[in-house]
């Protein structure tokens, strides 16, 4: 089921959670709404929900205007953050409430509710566990228990608010890539709630990165990850460095950095800021033409990569990742003088936003 | 103890390092102990004593004679028709506290607490300044019929007054520490509001319920002040257990006296019997959401 929202405004107060949202979601898809907390991603999934009622603007389901549908009435599949299981059922009886309360005459007969709950345990790979209660399991089978109990009701749409939020990094690893493969298989339309962008750019289709109640960019993980739409995108999807500075007719000037500026000169020079990733510089030990002179303050060559802390004259820091053969091959020292140059840069030119 | 295995040992060594010297402990034992007897234990004692005075037989004559039975009927109705009500408006009013934002919000907590605020002399006065001969709708009442100050209702309505705040009062933190995500994530599974309610939030509440009812019938059957002002102390008619011992006490009737004080003491020992195990359990209730909820 496809879901669209139209020019959706709320409001808390005086804190204006969201401002004229506008998305399109299509069916079957796996959308990820990526932003800092209060950016007003789970206010906008809680208005999907029906949890919360939007003061302007429409949601559509299926090309239905659902906005005034009550909760009970919209069938989506919800996961909380922190689980919301019925503490005081059993893992079975938390996944059969929601058959449970059907109306009668839509309601599956006991032997019915009791393969069915018994099929999504299986999937959930959590048969095992269907007499314990909530309290009895830990915090990676209490949101599987969740998924399964929000499934249950067989829901075209599932919404997961922050559903890995409170789990431990690995575990959260390994239910991101479970959730990839289970929205294959049982084909829903899914929105993701989170605040973690490795989490949004692995699982999801597409990223709709949000900011302060405003949709910055909305795109594949490829999409936002290497063409960020704005400043925010750019510095919320991954480590990056920042100069400030000023575009003066070709140049791009920023401290000790200087930059060819390919696109038209503006006509007098204006405030910039060049976005640079740690992975994009290449460093060297010799002086090479238009590099800019650092020290090295702090070398962490545990990882994948290597990352370097870098102190320019003017004080600032810059962050660096090379490869490992690459440190290997540099034979770097803390304390000593290299040289910087920048592989890849964005610049944003005006005012900042 | 240095027997002991080291997970018990542990505990046992930390009391002992912020603890005091034996003497000192010995010292705040007695005291505490000296306190508990002179206070708790002797009059406890005293009532029973003063009960059995002339034996069993003349404690059970006391017992039987119909006006003592008629204030134990009394004071039976008013906690029967007081408590259940208590326990729906409490329930009601905590469940809009709890669950739900809406204007004016303070201002009904501080009225739930109003009854604790007042004395229950003035809480008295106040229903027969309301419904009395001389009060503002007593002459309609006279007009009718209707009988509320020197009877029943009048007895009733002062008892739910005093102990109004009791049910709500209790369930108000709970309700607010388990939050609205539960019942959030019942409505989105399709429940309606009845099966949210008895399904999701009651359960969840029961022992922090059942606490409050203990201390609310605790509380109506032991309850003097306010009703004492509106009760007009008509034996066999409007005279509650706590009254009736009053009158039986002046009148020099000290085994009739001890005897009725001594059914109220056996219903505080019975109320905090049930009190402790339901906070027992409540206890565990929480402990269950601390361990589910980190």
């Amino acid at each position: 089921m496809s879901i669209e929202v139209q020019q959706v405004s709320k409001s808390f107060g005086t804190f204006a959670a969201l401002r004229d949202v506008s998305l399109e979601i299509n069916t079957g898809e796996l959308v990820a709404l990526l932003g800092p907390s209060g950016s007003g991603k789970t206010t906008l999934l809680r208005i999907i929900a029906g949890l919360e009622t939007p003061d302007r603007g429409a949601i559509l389901f299926h090309g239905e205007d659902a906005t005034a549908r009550p909760v009970r009435d919209r069938r989506v599949g919800f996961v909380f953050q922190h689980y919301a299981l019925f503490r005081h059922m059993t893992v079975f009886e938390n996944v059969a409430f929601g058959l449970r309360v059907l109306p009668r005459h839509r309601r599956p007969s006991k032997g019915e509710i009791c393969a069915r709950v018994e099929r999504l345990l299986q999937l959930v790979q959590l048969d095992w566990l269907s007499d314990r209660y909530p309290w009895q399991l830990s915090g990676g089978q209490r949101q599987r228990v969740a998924l399964a109990r929000a499934l249950a009701v067989e829901p075209k749409i599932l919404l997961l608010d922050e559903p890995f939020g409170a789990l431990d990094a690995k575990v959260r690893q390994e239910l991101r890539r479970w959730l990839r493969r289970l929205h294959a298989e049982i084909n829903v339309t899914g929105v993701l709630v989170t605040h973690d962008q490795e989490e949004a750019l692995e699982v999801a289709d597409r990223v709709v990165v949000m900011n302060a109640g405003r949709i910055e960019q909305i795109g594949t993980p490829e999409d936002v990850f290497h063409r960020p739409a704005s400043e925010f995108v750019f510095g919320f999807l991954g480590d990056v460095n920042v100069f400030h500075g000023r575009v003066e007719g070709r140049k791009a000037i920023f401290g000790a950095l200087e930059l060819e500026y390919p696109h038209a000169p503006p006509a007098e020079p204006q405030a910039a800021r060049v976005f640079v990733r740690p992975h994009d510089w290449e460093i060297d030990t010799q002086p090479n033409g238009s590099g800019v002179e650092a020290t090295v303050a702090h070398l962490n060559p545990a990882g994948p990569q290597v990352k370097i802390d870098l102190v320019v004259p003017t004080g600032e820091s810059i962050q660096v990742e090379i490869t490992q053969e690459r440190y290997r091959a540099l034979r770097l020292t803390v304390g000593q003088r290299v040289y910087l140059r920048p592989r890849k840069v964005k610049v944003f030119v005006g005012e900042r936003a | 103890m240095s027997g002991t295995a080291p997970s018990i040992a542990i505990p046992h060594a930390a009391e002992r390092a912020v603890g005091e010297s034996a003497p000192v402990r010995y010292l705040l034992i007695a005291v505490a102990a000296a306190f508990l007897g002179l206070f708790l234990v002797l009059p406890l004692a005293a009532v029973l004593v003063q009960a059995f005075q002339r034996g069993v037989a003349a404690y059970w004559a006391a017992l039987c004679d119909p006006d003592t039975l008629a204030a134990i009927r009394l004071t039976l109705l008013t906690a029967a028709i007081a408590v259940p009500l208590n326990l729906v408006f409490g329930v009601a009013a905590a469940w809009a506290i709890a669950k739900f934002n809406f204007r004016g919000k303070s201002v009904l907590i501080t009225l739930i607490d109003l009854p604790f605020a007042v004395s229950p002399v003035i809480s008295g006065l106040i229903y027969v300044l309301l419904f009395g001969l001389q009060g503002w709708l007593g002459p309609w009442l006279a007009e009718h019929d209707l009988k509320i100050i020197f009877a029943v209702p009048g007895i009733v309505l002062a008892t739910m007054f005093v102990t109004f705040p009791l049910v709500g009062r209790e369930l108000i933190p709970l309700m607010q520490a388990q939050g609205t995500e539960e019942e959030e994530a019942a409505v989105v599974l399709g429940a309606g509001g009845w099966h949210t309610f008895f399904r999701v939030t009651l359960p969840n509440i029961r022992w922090g319920l059942l606490y409050g009812v203990i201390l609310c019938n605790a509380r109506a059957m032991g309850e003097f002040g306010a009703v004492s002002v509106v009760s007009g102390h008509i034996r066999g008619l409007t005279n509650t257990m706590t009254l009736h011992v009053e009158i039986l006490y002046n009148e020099y009737n000290f085994v009739g006296a001890f005897a009725v004080a001594s059914l109220l003491t056996l219903l505080a020992l019975v109320t905090l019997g049930v009190k402790s195990l339901a906070e027992w359990k409540y206890q565990r209730q929480l402990v269950d959401k601390g361990v589910a909820y980190d």
